[in-house]
Order: C-alpha cells, then structure tokens, then sequence
C-alpha cells in the first residue's frame, strides 16, 4: 500500500521589540539570567498587564506578509498549564479570534510551485527557559517569560520533507524582510514543532498524527520528517497503528524517540482574558500597517528576474536573505554587473560564509569594495584568478581594491610585449613540450601556461597569454 | 438539570492540581450540581441579539508604547524563591 504524508508546521516567532508583550521589562536575548523581569513577568498577585502596542502593530505586519485577513475584533485569552516555565500557571495567548487568519505564501520544491495555506495567527507571551541538569533538578531563567511571540500554524498542505523545508525558508525569509523578528533559531526566536501522519492514497481522513519536538535547525526537521514518515509507514503496512504521541527529535541519531502519548486532547481551559480587553482594529490602524511592509522576497525575486535579468534560480536564492538581498542591490547600485554581482555573492561569498560559519554583516566585505573589484575583472585590471586573492583581502580585512591591487602588485599583465617574453623564454626552455603539441598532445600547452603563469606569479592576462603562445608555437 | 458526577470533580480538581478525597469529590460533586443548575436558570433568558461580553466597561484598546524599565535586581527577585543556584531558580525536574 502506500501512503500519502500529510504535515503541518507550527512555527513561533519572537517579536524583536524593546519590551515585553504585557510588562515594561526588556525583552533582550542573552542577558544574565534573571536580570529581565518584573512582578508581571513573575506573576505576583495583583499585578495587571497591559498590551504592547508595538508588539500589535507588528504581529498585524507580519499576517499582512504572509496574506492573512486581519481580524477587526480581537481579544485574549488565558490557556491554563502547570509548568515550571511559567510562574503564572497560565499563558496569555489568544483562542478564538486570532489577529490573522486564511493566510498562505507559496513555495518552490524542484521547479514546482505551490501555496501553502495559513490557518493562523496569533499573539502571545514566551515562556521562561528551563535547562535540565540531569541530576534530578531543572534551573529557570524567567528573562524569556512574556516576550512577544506570534504563532504561525500552517494548513495540513504540505506533502514532503522538502515542503516543509522550503515552507519553513519562507516563513523565515518573509518575516525578516517585515523586520519584526530576528528569526534566528540557535537564538530561539524562531521554533518549529512539526505534526505529521500518513493515510493511503485516495482517502479523505486524515490517519493519526504524530508530533515532533526538539527540532533545533530546518534541516533537523526535514530529517526529523523523513525518519518519522518511515517509521509510520513501517508501522501501519505490519498492521500496527499509531498512537496520537508526541515524539522527540534525537539529533545524534537521527530518530524520533517516543515522549509522550497523549490521552484525549490537552485541556487548557482557555477563557477570555479578563485583566485585558479587547482590541478593535480600525481601517487607519490597518492601513498605517500595511503601508509599513517593505518590498518582499518574492516581489524582489520577480523584480530581479524582470528589471536585472537575473534566472528565476538566482533570483530566488538571492533574496531568501534580506541581507544578501540587501547587499545585492547596493553592489549594483554601486556599478557592478548585475550577474556578476550575482554569481559572487552566490559563489565565493557564500562559500566563504557557510565554510567561515558567519553572517554576511560579520565580515569587512562593503558593496563598494565587491562593485569595485568587479569593475576591475571587467576592465581587464585584474584576472578572476587573480580576483580571488584580491576577494580573500577584501572579505577579511576590508578596504579599496583599487588600492590592494596596486599594493600588492596584483595587476594583470596585459602588455604583448611582456607577454611575449614570457612566452619566448618558456618556449626556448622547453623544446620537447613544442614537440609534443606538434605531435597533437594538446596537454602540452596546459603544461606551458603553467609555467609561465608561474613565472608571472599568475598574472598574465589569460586569453591575451593563450593567443600569443598558440602563434609563437607556429612559428616554431 | 445538569448532574455533576464524581468524576467530573475528580477530572477538574487534577487539571487545578488541587489533592482531594473520594469523600471530599463526591460532596463536591453535590454542591457544584446545585451551583451549575443554579447557573442554568440564566439559560431561559433570550440571549439572540446579545454580543457575548468579556468586559463590562466600554474599553477597548488600552494600550502601552514599546519603552523598556530595567527589570528587578536580581537579589530582589531571589527574596521569594525556595532555591536558585547561579541566578536561576531551582525546581525538580518535570518532563513535558
């Protein structure tokens, strides 16, 4: 028999506000540990919370990027939990009028496009950070408690590992482009739990779903996926079935370990937030929002492929980033081709990054300094061999090309006359390598630039060198 | 009228973490039933054309701007915690 796989993603962004969704307290990642709360954040009796208006404004921004209609009533609701990550017993979050819903973005897996539907989004407040010491305690940072957070849940519409992969890029890309987040998940301002469950082919009803947690980085999920799709799969065709149960992502091993079963449906008890109320949101409030979302990926992605003729690949890989995308634009801003621009940043730059493990921002490479370097490839100053050393500078220690090259001497030997030396030289000192080309070993030429790229510490323009040499040779 | 069972006190008493007897559940039980059948006289009134009420005050939008107070120190914070070991509070270890 085989199966149909049916997932849906849940995904919780941190609002990068100042303060806190319902308390003054800043709202910064990586202070000392309990340096971040007041006696909201610490659910002291008597303490009322009041709402961030920023944190609104941004959590509208964000459904407006990914399509969603805004509620124009919207409220919140207290979901009740015992937890040692929050001191409250309970969580403002909201039930059943979310401030977005009926939203999509649409996604690109092997050349194919789909759109991917949005049940909703909602406001709330994070969590403290709990850290298991293993030796039977748990130690809680409250810094987190009430730090804006919006839930993004996705319609069972996604069919594979690779959907949820790129569903996940969007999702991260679109909301670091509306600037609300810093969607940074070794940060945790961006968490993913996947739910996921297999039914043959051509049925309606959806088999039991599986939840998956722990699942650290995209590509965690994707293997995540993968391994817990076979696993049903395996289960079900021997006759078993599958429990509703929520499952553990082991990174080490690749696998899903069982966490929990879940008897019934969790019974959070929700009910309207009665120290808040409600939120009406008018047509000038919604407005001043919309009119706030920059240009997003997937209009610059058009834009780049219209206007700058870049292939639709390009473009797309190209402005998953905002940064990247960003420092793509003033490059060419800057003078420099735009598919030169382009394959630098996709090629030597980005390989620089993933082997460097570093984000564009942390390194000294300028727009200037990239358009610059191009513009001397172009000009024929310098060859795309020679560029490399020139890049390496540039990335690392910043600074003017035009300076580096002159500096270190980098520039391309263009003159016949040197040229020919060279070649002459090379030549004389190499009589059976002639032979050798004669005799139809087209190797040898290989061999003959080699030497004389040598010679010139690599300098020698290239197709200049090759036209010279290959008239010399037969003259000989 | 709506019967409140044992059970059902049983069920709500553990989602509030509150310990009770089956003695205690089953007197529960009992004055829960008059209070919910007390509750459902409100049933019998015509509610159609009636928006559901959160709040009784005719506020909406009660808002803050995004501005930040430095957080309690820490010390402070501590006075009311059992135990903490390196600035974090210290509590046995639940599995979610």
């Amino acid at each position: 028999m085989n199966f149909e796989t049916i997932i849906g993603l849940e995904v919780h962004v941190e609002l990068k506000t100042e303060s806190k969704m319902f308390s003054p307290s800043p709202a910064h990642f990586g202070a000392e540990p309990n340096t971040n709360t007041n006696v909201i954040d610490l659910g002291y009796p008597g303490v009322l919370p009041v709402v961030n208006k920023t944190a609104v404004d941004w959590a509208m921004k964000a459904a407006l990027a990914l399509n969603c209609e805004i509620s124009r009533h919207t409220k919140f609701d207290r979901k009740n939990y015992f937890y040692p990550d929050n001191p409250k017993a309970y969580q403002i979050s909201q039930f059943d009028e979310p401030i977005g819903e009926h939203g999509w973005l649409e996604i690109e897996v092997n050349g194919e496009k789909k759109r991917i539907g949005i049940t909703r989004l909602h406001m709330e407040e994070d969590a403290g950070k709990l850290t298991h010491t293993g030796n039977g305690h748990s130690l809680v940072d409250f810094n987190r408690q009430g730090t804006p957070l919006i839930e993004i849940v996705s319609e069972p519409d996604i069919r594979t590992p690779e959907e949820a992969y790129a569903y996940l890029e969007k999702i991260k890309s679109i909301i670091q482009y509306t600037g609300v987040s810093d969607v940074r998940m070794e940060e945790g301002s961006l968490r993913c739990d996947a739910n996921i469950s297999l039914r043959p082919y051509g049925r309606d009803e959806f088999g039991t779903k599986t939840e998956l947690k722990n699942l650290n980085s995209f590509n965690f999920v994707k293997k995540g996926l993968e391994h817990e799709q076979i696993r049903q799969e395996q289960v079900l065709l021997a006759g078993g079935i599958i429990e509703q149960e929520t499952r553990r992502y082991d990174e080490s091993t690749g696998k899903t370990l069982l966490m929990r079963i879940k008897e019934g449906s969790d019974d959070y008890r929700y009910f309207p937030e009665p120290d808040l109320v409600d939120i009406v949101i008018d047509d000038a409030w919604l407005e001043r929002v919309r009119a706030e979302i920059p240009e997003l990926p997937d209009a610059r992605k058009a834009r780049y492929v219209s206007e700058l003729g870049l292939s639709s690949y390009d473009a797309m890989v190209l402005t998953l980033q905002k940064p990247i995308s960003d420092f793509f634009e003033a490059t060419v801003k800057a003078g420099a081709d735009a598919k030169l621009a382009s394959n630098w940043l996709m090629g030597e730059v980005s390989a620089y990054l993933n082997a460097q493990n570093k984000e564009l921002e942390d390194t000294e490479l300028t727009p200037e300094g990239l358009a610059g370097m191009i513009k001397l490839i172009g000009e024929g100053t310098i060859s795309s061999k020679i560029a490399k050393k020139v890049f390496k500078e540039l990335i690392e220690k910043g600074g003017d090309p035009n300076k580096i090259v002159k500096a270190q001497g980098l520039v391309q030997i263009s003159d016949e006359k040197v040229l020919l030396e060279y070649v002459t030289n090379t030549l004389d000192a190499n009589p059976q390598s002639i032979e050798d080309y004669k005799n139809g070993k087209d190797r040898a030429i290989g061999f003959l630039v080699g030497q004389i790229m040598k010679a010139t510490k690599g300098q020698a323009n290239p197709p200049l060198l090759n036209k010279i040499l290959l008239e010399e040779i037969a003259k000989r | 009228m709506a019967k409140m069972t044992k059970e059902e006190v049983i069920e709500v008493a553990h989602l509030a973490r509150l310990a009770i007897t089956d003695e205690e559940a089953v007197h529960f039980a009992d004055q829960l039933e008059a209070i919910t059948n007390a509750m459902e006289l409100l049933n019998e009134l015509d509610t159609e054309n009636v928006e559901p009420t959160t709040h009784v005050l005719p506020l909406v939008n009660v808002m803050r701007e995004d501005k930040s107070i430095e957080g309690l120190p820490r010390e402070l914070v501590m006075k009311n915690v059992k135990e903490h070991e390196g600035g974090q509070v210290r509590v046995p270890t639940i599995l979610d």
